[in-house]
């Protein structure tokens, strides 16, 4: 599954079956992360790649403890730093959220308090960390994290609200919050999708920087591939709740799964594009596991049409319409099971 | 509304900078629809007045009048005029505070509300006061222990609250507390003894009570509001829980709450602060509309528990066919329900600083 | 039709539920059925329609099931306490039966429910979907007035224009009616102005569908499910409104057994017979609670939010 680089050093953080589950209306539980295993090595930065409804964001959030109460959250292991999260009390767990993790979230407009200043947000993520600062001190402070992250007016924005922020304004004023403590891990949760080429380019200098000097482990979910081939190190791609392949980014073009080729593909180059863009074929073999269970008959009988081949046998790369009907079939019957 | 058209479009146009102005746009804005509903308002009673059956100008001079002294008065009374003009003089009456005169009590008839209002209103800010100290909270633990006891515990509160008659409730209440437990006082404000004893000088009997340093009177007054207060309030908790958990569970669910979590903020705090701040406005205008609906409430709840209110004049009147007062009543409770519901508007605009 | 040969309830249910129906009259009736099972499946909803249904079997079959004659009073079985063996309520200060009051009144109540939204609903229908479908100055005019209307006290008022126009059931009706509209009319227009960009609403515009076609066979049907939904919540508003006028006396009069009347006339005899009072308020609060519950379940059924 995860054929790590050797290291002698423990992980930062180690998930070891992750499973998280959510009841759907009819009562049933359904999974949306099945079996997820991966480890973080200190300071190392991991990109989590997938589609929406792979599960990736979920991952990072259980992580860090703050999946919405309906989740069922369960795995062999879970551990940060060598302490087991599941094993230990929700105020601790939340404790180490504010002091050595930190999370990142998408869009500033939704992911800031509406009613509180910038400022007032940052003091109180600071003052977590240093509770004794006094109010000058503690100005200074902020005013210091805002520039730098390379705000240009750092007083100003101190005072404003995040609705008259910019969206790469908004980004770096969460990263000033949740990097600037420097925190030994940092889930960025899809940080640059809310934003423009330009921006997010800025932003992510940004973020570069910041964790390069607090010697942050990063874990950094998008669905944009070579983003994160360039960003990270080491990638893992999810579907449908399980991964299906770990590398090295570098390593990433000479993927061997089908999925990751599919998805490499789906980024036509702009000198020589093909004449016809490729379609991403799914197999249903990919989904092959306990647990998934077909959602309505239609589904399962569509699926038996197609012989449950394994991963050699399909030659999933479909230019067109060769294999129409089958993969059309075999994609609804896949997304109408598995989320 | 793509090209400013008209002097308002392009006033509307202008750059944030001239917040200022964009301000007192909107304040004239709103006081506009203030006026404009209350016109509403009086010609609605204007209406009303005029569709009673009893021809007014027998009611005044009885059965056996003459054809000249009917037409004179009928000339006095200004019906002999077109309709529109008899709108105008009655809205001028009105902005002059001229209500008329109650039949039953010979008063002009503000003079018989500007007594009995205070009453209504002591009830609905105590009422509404034990709305918010209990409605509020719960509304916010509901939210969070969603689908927990104390949810479904609100959730029957609420219900009931939206299901049961308000006038059968005092009755219940009056028949339980007062006549088998003992624990308050009957029907009124004051028990007979203490009547006068108390300078009305603000409205409130318990507030006078309190400034004259008069405890017994205080107590009495109290053991009387005690019940039409926990029945009205009642409502309020019911009400304003409902809203409250619906906000709070709103709230709850945007990012920004994963954000505070994330930066490692106790539970407490993210629910109190961080969400309930967000809860603010909303919640404001909620509890000036229960403010509203409670004075309508009243209405009902003073004649089961003798509440020399605004709702006891009305019902009074109304049993005994006094127009004058029924209508002027009528305008009052509807000028004021309309001041606390455009009020509302106003409030969001102040504080909400997206709004600005 | 039908899958396979044998009608058993498995292969009703298959052919309701099936993902593909091959009339229109199947596919209604699939959507009928999933909402059905979506109502069933909350427990206290079913528990609202239940005591609906038993209201309106009273109502309907009244003068089958009362054991006793509303309105004959008996003076010598003045104030019978419940559970007396000819009264299974008791009776009032008149010798009157309770139970047999309770039974006719309840087509009072909902004779006067009923008819305030048969009234109100079409009204707020028309004024709403006409406001936000023509647009423009009409669309203004139609909704300041609505606005206006809706600022205003609704049970105030109603007692005012019942006070007018004088007692009686015909005259609560439209007092109650005058107040109730403007909700309705709000409702419709904000249904009508998301409906109205749908493309299927383009598309038979397109065909040369005339606009009041278009309003009437496409918009105005659209929206009644939520306007449904909102009369049922209301129906307990007006319950509770129409027991209010009738506690005033200015609802159905006597001797005429108003539950809301039953009550007031209960007021003087509450220290020593406190049931003349209390049942009827019971009767009251079960049928409100009954409506809210069973709007409740709608709402659920027919929330966008669900999907289907």
């Amino acid at each position: 599954m995860a054929h790590d680089l050797p290291t002698s050093a423990a992980p930062l953080a180690a998930i070891d079956d992750l499973r998280i589950a959510f009841r759907g209306h009819d009562g049933r539980f359904s999974e949306a992360v099945r079996g997820l295993s991966l480890t973080l090595q200190k300071g190392e930065r991991l990109g989590i790649v997938g589609e929406s409804g792979s599960g990736k964001s979920l991952t990072g959030r259980a992580l860090l403890g703050l999946l919405p109460p309906a989740a069922r959250v369960s795995a062999r292991a879970l551990r940060f730093d060598g302490a087991d999260l599941l094993a230990m009390p929700p105020r601790e767990r939340r404790r180490l959220c504010g002091r050595q993790m930190g999370m990142i979230l998408q869009d500033p407009k939704f992911s800031l308090n509406p009613v509180m200043t910038v400022g007032a947000q940052l003091r109180e993520a600071f003052a977590r960390h240093a509770p004794k600062l006094g109010r000058r001190e503690m100005r200074e402070k902020i005013v210091d994290a805002l520039a730098a992250v390379h705000i240009r007016n750092p007083e100003r924005v101190a005072a404003a609200y995040p609705h008259e922020l910019s969206g790469g304004m908004g980004q770096r004023v969460m990263i000033a919050m949740m990097v600037s403590t420097g925190p030994r891990l940092l889930v960025a949760d899809e940080p640059t999708s809310a934003l423009d080429v330009l921006v997010s380019a800025q932003v992510l200098g940004v973020l570069d920087e910041m964790i390069a000097k607090h010697d942050t482990g990063l874990i950094f979910i998008s669905h944009d591939l070579p983003l994160v081939m360039s960003f990270c190190d080491r990638v893992v791609v999810m579907y449908a709740g399980r991964v299906v392949e770990t590398c090295a980014a570098r390593d990433l073009l000479h993927a061997q799964h089908p999925y990751t080729r599919g998805l490499l593909a789906a980024n036509p180059p702009l000198a020589n594009p093909p004449d016809e863009l490729p379609v991403l074929a799914r197999d249903p073999a990919w989904l092959a596991d306990t647990g998934c269970a077909p959602r309505d008959e239609s589904a399962t009988r569509a699926g038996s049409d197609m012989d449950n081949s394994t991963d050699d046998s399909a030659s999933t790369l479909a230019d067109s319409n060769a294999n129409g009907d089958a993969n059309r079939a075999a994609r609804s019957g896949a997304h109408g099971a598995c989320r | 509304m793509s090209t400013p058209v008209t002097a308002l479009d392009r006033l509307r146009a202008l750059p944030a900078r001239n917040a200022g102005l964009r301000a007192a746009l909107f304040a004239l804005r709103w006081l506009i629809t203030l006026a404009v509903t209350f016109v509403g308002l009086l010609a609605v009673t204007f209406v009303i007045g005029r569709k009673v059956p009893i021809d007014p100008v027998l009611a005044v001079l009885g059965d056996r009048a003459s054809a000249s002294a009917y037409a004179a008065t009928r000339a006095a009374l200004g019906l002999d005029k077109p309709l529109a003009v008899q709108f105008w003089i009655y809205a001028r009456d009105v902005l002059h505070g001229n209500l008329g005169t109650s039949l039953l009590t010979s008063n002009p008839v503000l003079t018989d509300i500007q007594r009995v209002f205070p009453a209504t209103l002591e009830l609905a800010t105590l009422s509404t006061v034990i709305g918010v100290l209990i409605g509020v909270p719960l509304g916010v633990l509901a939210a969070v222990r969603h689908n927990r006891l104390i949810d479904h515990v609100a959730r029957f509160i609420g219900l009931v609250g939206s299901s049961v008659p308000v006038f059968w409730l005092g009755l219940m209440g009056l028949l339980l507390f007062y006549a088998k437990l003992h624990w308050v006082s009957g029907p009124g404000r004051l028990d007979p003894v203490f009547d006068g004893m108390v300078d009305t000088r603000t409205g409130s009997l318990l507030i006078d009570a309190l400034a004259a340093g008069e405890w017994d009177v205080f107590f009495n007054a109290l053991s009387h509001i005690a019940l039409p207060a926990a029945i009205l309030g009642y409502y309020s908790v019911a009400y304003l829980s409902r809203m409250t958990r619906s906000f709070m569970l709103d709230q709850l669910s945007q990012e920004y709450i994963t954000t505070a979590r994330a930066k490692g903020l106790p539970e407490r705090r993210v629910v109190w602060v961080h969400a309930l701040r967000n809860v603010m406005v909303p919640l404001l205008t909620v509890i000036a509309l229960s403010y509203s609906f409670l004075l309508e409430g009243s209405v009902l709840t003073e004649i089961v528990f003798a509440w020399p209110g605004i709702g006891s004049y009305l019902t009074g009147a109304l049993l005994n066919a006094d127009m004058n007062a029924v209508l002027g009543s009528t305008l009052v409770i509807g000028a004021t329900f309309i001041a606390l519901n455009l009020l509302t508007d106003a409030l969001y605009r102040v504080f909400d600083p997206r709004a600005r | 039709m039908l899958p396979s040969s044998e009608a058993t309830p498995q292969n009703w249910r298959a052919w309701l539920l099936t993902d593909t129906p091959a009339s229109r009259r199947q596919a209604a009736l699939g959507r009928a059925y999933r909402r059905w099972r979506r109502f069933a499946a909350n427990p206290l909803s079913l528990f609202g329609l239940a005591i609906l249904l038993l209201l309106i079997l009273f109502a309907a079959a009244g003068p089958l099931v009362a054991p006793h004659d509303p309105l004959r009073q008996v003076l010598a079985d003045r104030l019978l306490p419940p559970g007396s063996a000819s009264h299974w309520l008791g009776t009032d200060q008149l010798g009157r039966d309770i139970l047999s009051r309770l039974i006719y009144g309840s087509r009072i109540t909902l004779s006067i429910a009923i008819l305030v939204v048969v009234v109100v609903v079409p009204i707020g229908l028309l004024i709403g979907t006409t406001a936000g479908f023509f647009g423009g100055w009409l669309d203004n005019l139609l909704m300041r007035i609505t606005d206006i209307a809706l600022a205003f006290p609704k049970i105030v008022l109603a007692l005012a224009f019942a006070a007018a126009l004088g007692p009686g059931v015909i005259n609560a009706v439209i007092a109650i009616s005058i107040t109730a509209w403007p909700a309705y009319a709000r409702l419709a227009r904000a249904e009508t102005l998301r409906l109205v960009e749908a493309d299927y609403i383009h598309v038979a515009r397109l065909q040369g569908a005339s606009r009041r076609r278009i309003l009437l066979r496409y918009i105005v049907p659209l929206c009644s499910s939520s306007v449904i939904v909102r009369a049922t919540l209301d129906m307990a508003g007006i319950i509770l409104t129409v027991a209010g006028l009738g506690f005033l006396g200015l609802g159905a009069q006597p001797p005429s057994p108003e539950w809301g009347f039953m009550v007031a006339s209960g007021r003087n005899v509450l220290l020593d017979a406190w049931w003349v009072a209390t049942i009827p308020g019971c009767a009251i609060l079960a049928v409100s609670l009954a409506f809210n519950l069973l709007g409740d379940g709608l709402r659920d059924v027919f929330d966008p939010r669900h999907g289907d």
